[in-house]
């Protein structure tokens, strides 16, 4: 077993997505399959093959730091769930 | 589209009236091709269209109607991702390409189906339910940029833009018997593409033809300042008389013709690359050992970066949040257990799993190593050839109740196109032949990066000579 049931719940905790009991048992068993098929990279060997996280050897790309226009605050406010006085409003935190 | 774009110069047909043919048509659609429809954008668009056709320097795209993914943001119009998470939203900006499609004068009819977040092969996990392939309604139409596919292959639009991190584009193209390229990644930008997996996510053309794919192409590649990992470099528009594939070296992988695909694709890719020999290529072997790795690299690393990229989908901004949230860490977790859909909570625990301690280095570094060899595969298979031939779907369109509820065998169906995404080359599906159902088989071309005008100029040379792109449809 690649995978049990404690760990999807603390993965489910790390993704933040509350899970019920049949939706564990069900992701447990697809992400065992899923993990179980990963195995076949055992075989590659990569010793000292450095890894890739980008197609292209492109560097950082910077801009002058200059003032620009930006999005209408009513515009950006109409997707909110909830705002007040022209802030995103959420459950109290402290 | 550009026999259109002929009628309307010759003033045989206005983009109004062209406009509205296509409206009218998307209101008798039976394959749910759309999520949106914007009838009163588009017909404001095809005036603005008018106006610029006036001008004798109007661009091929003018008054040309065409639809756009759902995970492309268009201002003031919805923009779902096929998820529940983000229903309400409206974006507040065009996506670059939808700006410049619309600065040449391209008329954007809406917004199509997919599967949610783009996640998927078969545009079935979409809060709008499944789309249907034009060429059999009892089939799918591929994914996940199905909605489009099936859009162009339905004559619902002239050309559509989808979206394609793992064969996104290629497949429904290939299931739908249409023309889609995946272009070399940081040739189009990406701002206000919804992220999936930001070093695989490539946005393209599908048209019912090569030249329509290019002259799509041409409207939206460039370098855009506003994508951070667009390539500044000088895009030169693509001939759109073909090339002459005389001499052209076509590398054939043998690792793409191997178990797990279907004799009669085979046999039509076979036949397809028999045409371009026929026309002048040369055949040359060629190895891809590590390409056989790609899906379990691609389901590591694009997971991972998809666990990262849906973490703003959090109740807070924008889209769905719960009611009565006991605190923030409860109106997180409930609102993402109920916004997001099995496929797509699938990837986010995938990806949170090969990310978290103790398993980074088993999962996510060595899959990034592993993405080293399949780049240097194809550095080396193109010393020595200019393209690389194959299929694009190890089998044809399948039934929508046929489908295999094990998420792992639809993964494996990426794998003649993953490694494109991988190494972040540009590739082609078009038509080249059909099975015994006379459904369409897609042949893939792969180039190195930025030779588009490779792809798409033996595309278009190869569908000059043959009929396989106009038969069916």
């Amino acid at each position: 077993m690649k995978i049990t049931d404690g760990e999807v719940l603390h993965v489910a905790a790390l993704a933040r997505i509350r899970l019920d009991n049949s939706e564990a048992r069900g992701l447990r068993s697809d992400l065992d399959k899923i993990l179980g098929y990963m195995d076949i990279l055992a075989a590659v060997d990569t010793t000292g093959v450095n890894p890739t996280h980008h197609p292209l050897p492109l560097v950082n790309a910077m801009r002058d730091d200059r003032e620009q226009g930006c999005q209408d605050l009513a515009d950006v406010l109409r997707n909110a769930p909830q705002h007040e006085d022209g802030y995103i409003a959420v459950p109290r935190v402290i | 589209m550009l026999e259109t774009a002929r009628q309307y110069r010759r003033c045989k047909k206005s983009p109004v009236e062209k406009t509205r043919a296509f409206l009218e048509k998307i209101r008798s659609d039976t394959f749910n091709a759309f999520i949106t429809v914007d009838e009163a954008g588009a017909l404001q668009g095809a005036q603005v269209a008018e106006e610029l056709l006036k001008s004798p320097d109007a661009g091929a795209l003018a008054g040309i109607p065409v639809a756009i993914k759902d995970n492309i943001c268009t201002r003031g119009v919805r923009t779902t991702c096929a998820s529940k998470i983000l229903s309400g939203f409206v974006p507040t900006y065009d996506a670059t390409v939808v700006k410049k499609l619309k600065e040449q004068g391209a008329v954007i009819l809406g917004k199509t189906n997919l599967d949610e977040f783009a996640m998927g092969s078969t545009t079935t996990s979409s809060i709008a339910g499944p789309t249907r392939n034009p060429r059999d309604p009892s089939r799918t139409p591929g994914g996940s940029s199905g909605g489009s596919g099936a859009a162009v292959a339905a004559g619902l639009c002239a050309g559509a833009l989808g979206s394609d991190t793992g064969g996104s584009i290629r497949m429904p193209a290939s299931f739908c018997g249409i023309t889609g390229l995946k272009p070399t990644y940081g040739s189009v930008s990406r701002y206000g593409l919804v992220a999936f997996a930001s070093s695989l996510d490539q946005i393209g053309p599908m048209a019912p033809t090569a030249r329509d794919a290019a002259v799509l192409f041409d409207a939206i590649k460039g370098y855009d300042p506003l994508d951070s990992t667009s390539v500044p470099r000088d895009y030169g528009p693509t001939d759109l008389d073909g090339i002459d594939l005389k001499g052209l070296r076509i590398g054939v992988p043998e690792e793409f013709f191997g178990e797990g695909l279907n004799q009669e694709v085979k046999a039509a890719v076979q036949s397809g690359i028999a045409v371009l020999e026929d026309m002048g290529g040369r055949i040359v072997e060629v190895g891809l050992p590590h390409a056989g790795y790609g899906v379990a690299v691609f389901y590591i690393v694009a997971t991972a970066e998809a666990s990262s990229n849906l973490a703003r989908y959090d109740g807070v901004r924008y889209g769905l949040r719960v009611q009565d949230p006991l605190d923030l860490g409860d109106m997180y977790a409930r609102t993402r257990a109920t916004g997001f859909g099995p496929e797509v909570k699938r990837r986010i625990m995938l990806g949170t799993y090969v990310l978290s301690a103790g398993y980074y280095d088993a999962y996510y570094r060595k899959a990034s190593q592993v993405r080293t060899l399949i780049a240097e595969d194809f550095r080396s298979a193109f010393s020595r050839c200019d393209i690389i031939a194959g299929p694009t779907t190890p089998v044809t369109a399948f039934r929508l109740d046929e489908m295999i509820d094990d998420p792992l065998s639809l993964y494996l169906l990426d794998i003649y196109t993953i490694p494109a995404n991988l190494a972040g080359l540009p590739a082609l599906s078009m038509p080249c032949g059909f099975d015994s159902l006379g459904l369409p088989v897609g042949m893939q071309l792969m180039a190195p990066h930025f030779r588009e005008d490779l792809l798409l100029g033996a595309g278009i040379s190869f569908q000059d000579r043959t009929a396989y792109h106009q038969e069916g449809s």
